[in-house]
């Protein structure tokens, strides 16, 4: 190594990162000459704790993969389950759930707003978002209970209905954020400091956006016009012509920078609203649960035999749940592809060449959600041997085997 | 909650986040921001372990974690107090049966103040900061009868 080459570990536990992952860096004077990016240090084994459980109970642990993401993991686990068991919500429950995933969506888009000022040095914007924030977190409370794991979705429908006295607050709160979003394009998008700082950081092309496979936001910045809710509709979003939000029908052209991501999550927050102001003015009136007794609900499940895939676009990118009924009141086979996963990709490419004061923003801007995606990580013995790939195929097999073996019991 | 006599000092507060789902540590940030505001009575988070008063720990906690948890708890200067915030940490919570958590936290190092909740809200969460300050000054005490 060089004389001018630094190395910088950073993480898993550090005051720029909120969740343990760890990324390693080589520094030559304000280079980034090398990175490596290490994760595992959240894993949790949820998918192997749902394949024990009854399918209401999993779906609550879905919930819990993500705290952020708490609507988008259960609606696209609610989604695989309905078109596993043949049943459909009844048309009441299909309009209430879009209007609680985009309020998820406001909120979680406001969040990385806020965490983006952050990052650049900008603390009293964090504080101005936020404080914005909170009024779709009382809405949140006032439709479903609780501030965050909001436990409303259910296999067929949602448990809580809404009331007149919602509508009228959920009418407030787009005015509100309506106001909101045009101070906040001012705030971010005219002014001169913000956009020195975010032009050209953190730019990805659209061709590498496609090599590395990037999702949701990340991928929309840089120009692809990908979004689940426009290319595989599902409930009410087959009935709103929702078109994925891209900077070149804003702006005419995509750089794909950290810019270009705000402005495209700004303008999301605009389409949601939308979304939210379309469902409640069209709402259908009717029962909210297909099977509302629990207990013939489960033993349908026990009864069904198949599998499916549910897809929804959580604020981050796409989500996506396989599930596999066979026998069992809960899944015997639950797979989560969660979008961070895809997303983490873009920060080796990003990150070499950059400026040591940009590795915040670059790690900030794809709005990485570790929890999400912590996979088994063991690649070492306690002697310190690497693993190699058959050695884990063959344990991965021989652990299929034994929770098949758990499952039949 | 009475006056501090001993410990006259803002309290500065270390955050962790183990194996947590993100619920409880957007709570604590909230809980710094406007609406709830906790930086007027000089809580703070920092930076370091190295600078704290006391050590927040959300979530459960996996097995690769437990002893990076240890280090910053031993790296913290004395007196000093833990706070677990959400269920998965204090109990184990939703989840118990995981193969890759090492049970609850006050199981690896020693915790004052508990906040149950799937996540708690940001009032409770200042509530335990509250609670750990209460301690610290009984420890603070103890510190200083030590000098003398």
């Amino acid at each position: 190594m060089p004389k001018t080459a630094y190395y910088i570990p950073v993480g898993p536990i550090h005051p720029a990162l909120k969740e343990p992952i760890r990324v390693e860096a080589e520094i030559e004077g304000e280079k980034v000459v090398k990175v490596d990016v290490k994760r595992g240090f959240a894993h949790r084994g949820i998918e192997y704790m749902g394949m024990k459980r009854n399918a209401i109970q999993t779906l609550y642990l879905s919930e819990r993969i993500c705290g952020i993401c708490s609507i988008s993991h259960p609606y696209a686990f609610v989604v695989a389950a309905e078109k596993a068991l043949g049943i459909e919500a009844p048309p009441r429950a299909q309009y209430i759930r879009p209007i609680i995933a985009e309020l998820e969506r406001i909120h979680s888009h406001l969040l990385w707003l806020g965490v983006i000022a952050h990052e650049m040095g900008f603390d009293s914007l964090l504080f101005w978002i936020w404080k914005g924030r909170e009024k779709v977190l009382d809405i949140l409370e006032l439709l479903t209970g609780n501030r965050i794991n909001y436990s409303v979705f259910m296999i067929g429908g949602v448990r809580r209905d809404l009331k007149e006295s919602h509508i009228k607050a959920l009418k407030d709160m787009i005015t509100y954020y309506w106001e909101f979003t045009e101070k906040m394009k001012e705030i971010m998008l005219s002014d001169p400091v913000y956009k020195a700082r975010t032009r050209g950081v953190a730019q990805l092309s659209k061709e590498l956006a496609l090599k590395l496979n990037v999702v949701g936001p990340t991928a929309r910045a840089a120009g692809l016009r990908m979004d689940i809710r426009q290319d595989m509709p599902y409930d009410a979003y087959a009935d709103i012509d929702v078109r994925a939000v891209v900077p070149q029908d804003i702006v005419g052209e995509a750089r794909g920078d950290a810019y270009d991501i705000t402005m495209v999550r700004i303008y999301e927050i605009e389409q949601s609203l939308d979304i939210i102001e379309y469902c409640v003015d069209n709402l259908p009136e009717g029962k909210i649960l297909a099977i509302p007794n629990y207990v013939a609900l489960l033993a349908k499940i026990r009864r069904t035999k198949g599998e499916a895939i549910g897809a929804h676009e959580a604020p981050r990118g796409e989500v996506v749940h396989y599930l596999k009924f066979d026998g069992r009141d809960g899944p015997s086979v639950w797979k989560v592809i969660a979008p961070s996963y895809n997303n983490i990709n873009s920060w080796a490419p990003l990150l070499l060449g950059a400026e040591v004061a940009d590795i915040p923003i670059v790690v900030a801007y794809i709005d990485p959600c570790m929890c999400c995606n912590d996979r088994v990580a063991l690649l070492k013995t306690p002697e310190g041997k690497v693993l190699g790939y058959e050695y884990i195929h063959k344990k991965a097999v021989e652990k299929t085997k034994r929770i098949e073996r758990e499952v039949k019991k | 909650m009475g006056k501090l006599t001993n410990f006259k000092r803002s309290l500065w507060v270390f955050h962790a986040s183990g194996g947590s789902c993100n619920g409880c540590d957007i709570e604590i940030i909230a809980a710094l921001t406007p609406r709830y505001d906790a930086e007027r009575f000089g809580i703070k988070l920092v930076g370091s372990p190295r600078h704290a008063d006391v050590l927040l720990v959300t979530g459960a906690i996996p097995r690769d974690f437990a002893d990076k948890l240890k280090r910053i708890y031993e790296q913290m200067p004395d007196p000093k107090a833990v706070i677990v915030v959400g269920n998965c940490g204090t109990s184990g919570g939703l989840f118990y049966d995981s193969y890759n958590l090492v049970g609850p936290i006050d199981e690896i190092i020693p915790v004052d103040v508990y906040v149950p909740g799937c996540p708690p809200r940001p009032e409770a969460i200042i509530d335990a900061v509250v609670k750990a300050w209460l301690k610290l000054e009984k420890l603070e005490k103890e510190l200083e009868g030590k000098k003398e």
